[in-house]
């Protein structure tokens, strides 16, 4: 059982507070993502439990045992690190092999492991080269292989395929989720890859300045952001926002239109909606088409709506170009509501 | 200009240099080797060669650097490893173990003779506290061991530390990532000292250690002071040749023969500790 427990851990590092009192406990065989923006501090949480790092306050939990007082090696995890760290006087194989011969694994069971990983990652004809002779995708899948070669209990991975292309990209993404799931490992995967997130993850951590803003499953936190900030994050692209002033009796009135919305708020609130959440109608925002941007499957229209940008996702085979106007009105049951003070969702 | 020209040109002032001060007497030293009265000859070798000295000094030479160079290896990389790992006073130490570098060999012999000699601190020392009846001649024939040992001593304090600031360095240049990964992967402090501090720092190691058997080879000043003829060594009899015997020609050729050792030990050094293509950092 590798149940993950991070109970108030804070990092600072001199006078800048990188980690705010993280709480987040993780089952044994999840699969959790850490998604945020550069430098919100994913690395130092992933670290802080790979015994890397020491937290300035807090503690970690791995299985039933305290672990932040102890050293990497003792912990049971596998890390694959964002700059890879793989060694360069070492072959590929040894690289992947690493862990198993520290471990003392015999020679027959660290060429096997080692041969499995490289296929699954790619590298199999790889395996004699050292790591000057390969590009930077080859390195990150080495430093991928390393890790599953252990089979350890708990996986951590920061940004595992950043640097491969989109296609390749896809297929490891699955891979790595039929490989963990196979094994029952528990993992914490930091990306911030939306797409990347949404596809692996059980559940998924948004991260933002050091604090974790809303912890659950990847169409909860698309469908019912918890904050204003994970609503302008999550969703390529993100919600649109518009400020709603009440007029009384749980009616607000949003650009031109007055609308539905939670009783009882006599402060202003914030209007959202995806952007495809938007139908066309007679009785919507009324909308200027400002960039219209065919995507394939469908066409994405930035429109201005009451001098605030408003994006909306339409049909492909719409003819819409610069100047139209266009009446979008929100889907039943997909608004959320925000409350500009405390960035929390009210509905 | 054509670019290509261009590295040769910058490096030309460097090797007009070397060509005047290095080349130059080289040639004038093995044209002085080769000479006999009727043309290019191998008299000269075989005259020191055979001298009844020769083996001896060979010999001794030869054990020194292979009692010497070692122990200041395994106590540079100790040391170079400390240092690495501290934080404040790091520089402080780094210079306060380097002052033997500062000191010249002869001064350096002559301070560890202080130490040995007759009327020296040790004899004081084991004098004061009874360990003697009288004040010892360490440094006599009768004691070889010890003339030995003091000028082990004597080299080991001297010049460790120029393998020290070499591998300080190199060790500086290992990226903390894969130490990290090392720790992550189930290494022990040890095993990362093995399996990764080792392997990377080959680099500094072939420098440190090609330039510190160089200077093994070439030992005298400390010899001199501590052992004078009781160790000869391959330095002190070029030296002999060249102001007691007034033979240049034999200096030349002894000249000849460490140049000729130290070729052979800097090749095996350089193939031993050599790194393959693609496994540099
Ligand atoms: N050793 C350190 N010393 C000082 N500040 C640090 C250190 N490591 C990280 N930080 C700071 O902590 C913050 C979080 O860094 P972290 O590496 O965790 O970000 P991240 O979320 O992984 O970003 P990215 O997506 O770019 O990798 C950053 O502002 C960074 O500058
Ligand atoms: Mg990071």
């Amino acid at each position: 059982m590798a149940q993950i427990e991070i109970k108030g851990v804070a990092k600072q590092f001199g006078s800048y507070q990188a980690l705010h009192s993280i709480n987040l406990s993780i089952s044994d065989q999840e699969f959790m993502v850490l998604l945020g923006a550069s430098g919100c501090g994913k690395t130092t949480l992933l670290r802080i439990v790979a015994g890397l790092e020491t937290p300035t306050e807090g503690e970690v939990w791995i299985g039933d045992r305290r672990v932040d007082h102890l050293p990497p090696r003792d912990r049971g995890i596998a890390m694959v690190f964002q700059n890879y760290a793989v060694f360069p006087h070492l072959t590929v194989f040894e690289n992947i092999g690493f862990g198993l011969r520290m471990a003392k694994v015999s020679n027959d069971e660290v060429k096997r492991r080692v041969e499995r990983n490289a296929e699954l990652m790619h590298i199999e004809q790889l395996l004699a080269r050292y790591s000057g002779e390969l590009s930077g995708g080859q390195r990150q899948r080495v430093a991928v292989a390393r890790a599953l070669a252990m089979e350890p209990d708990v996986i951590l991975m920061d940004e595992p395929l950043s640097n491969l292309d989109a296609l390749l990209r896809l297929e490891m993404r699955a891979e790595l989720k039929g490989v963990l799931a196979e094994s029952k490992t528990t993992a914490i995967y930091v990306t911030h890859d939306q797409v990347e997130a949404m596809s692996l993850a059980d559940r998924i951590s948004v991260m933002h300045q050091g604090r974790i803003v809303q912890s659950a499953t990847p169409v909860e936190v698309y469908r019912n952001p918890a904050e204003h900030f994970v609503a302008g994050f999550i969703g390529n692209p993100p919600m649109n926002f518009l400020s709603a002033v009440p007029e009384g009796a749980g009616r607000y009135r949003v650009a031109d239109k007055v609308l539905d919305g939670p009783n009882g708020a006599s402060e202003p609130l914030v209007f959202a909606i995806r952007p495809e959440d938007l139908t066309l109608s007679n009785d919507g925002f009324a909308a200027t088409v400002k960039i219209v941007e065919p995507l394939g499957p469908h066409l994405l229209a930035t429109c201005d709506v009451a001098g605030t940008m408003f994006r909306a996702i339409l049909d492909s085979d719409m003819t819409v170009k610069h100047g139209d106007k266009l009446t979008l009105a929100p889907q039943d049951g997909r608004v959320r509501w925000f409350d500009p003070e405390s960035q929390r969702a009210v509905a | 200009m054509n670019v290509r020209y261009l590295p040769y040109l910058l490096i030309l002032p460097v090797t007009l240099f070397l060509c005047l001060f290095f080349i130059y007497p080289f040639v004038l030293v093995s044209q002085q080797a080769f000479s006999g009265p009727e043309g290019p000859t191998l008299e000269h070798f075989r005259e020191v060669v055979s001298y009844w000295k020769f083996p001896i000094s060979l010999q001794n030479t030869l054990l020194l650097a292979a009692v010497v160079v070692p122990i200041q290896l395994a106590l540079s990389l100790l040391m170079a490893t400390m240092v690495s790992r501290m934080g404040k006073g790091r520089d402080l130490v780094l210079y306060v173990w380097t002052i033997p570098l500062g000191i010249s060999d002869l001064a350096a012999g002559i301070i560890w003779l202080a130490i040995f000699e007759q009327s020296g601190f040790l004899n004081s020392m084991l004098y004061g506290i009874g360990a003697v009846s009288e004040p010892v001649n360490f440094l006599s024939y009768q004691n070889p061991a010890i003339v030995f040992l003091a000028i082990v001593l004597a080299e080991v304090w001297r010049a460790t530390a120029i393998m020290l600031v070499i591998l300080v360095a190199g060790i500086g240049l290992i990226p903390k990532e894969y130490y990290e990964a090392a720790e992550v992967f189930g290494a022990s402090p040890w095993k990362r000292f093995v399996k990764i501090t080792l392997p990377l720092l080959r680099p500094s190691l072939q420098t440190a250690l090609v330039l510190r058997v160089i200077l093994a080879f070439e030992v005298f000043a400390v010899v001199a002071a501590l052992g004078g003829t009781l160790f000869p060594v391959l330095m002190s009899e070029t030296y002999a040749y060249q102001f007691d015997l007034l033979n240049s020609n034999a200096a030349a050729a002894m000249a000849l023969i460490i140049l000729g050792i130290s070729i052979v030990s800097t090749i095996v050094i350089l193939r031993a500790l050599r790194v393959p293509k693609g496994a540099r950092v």
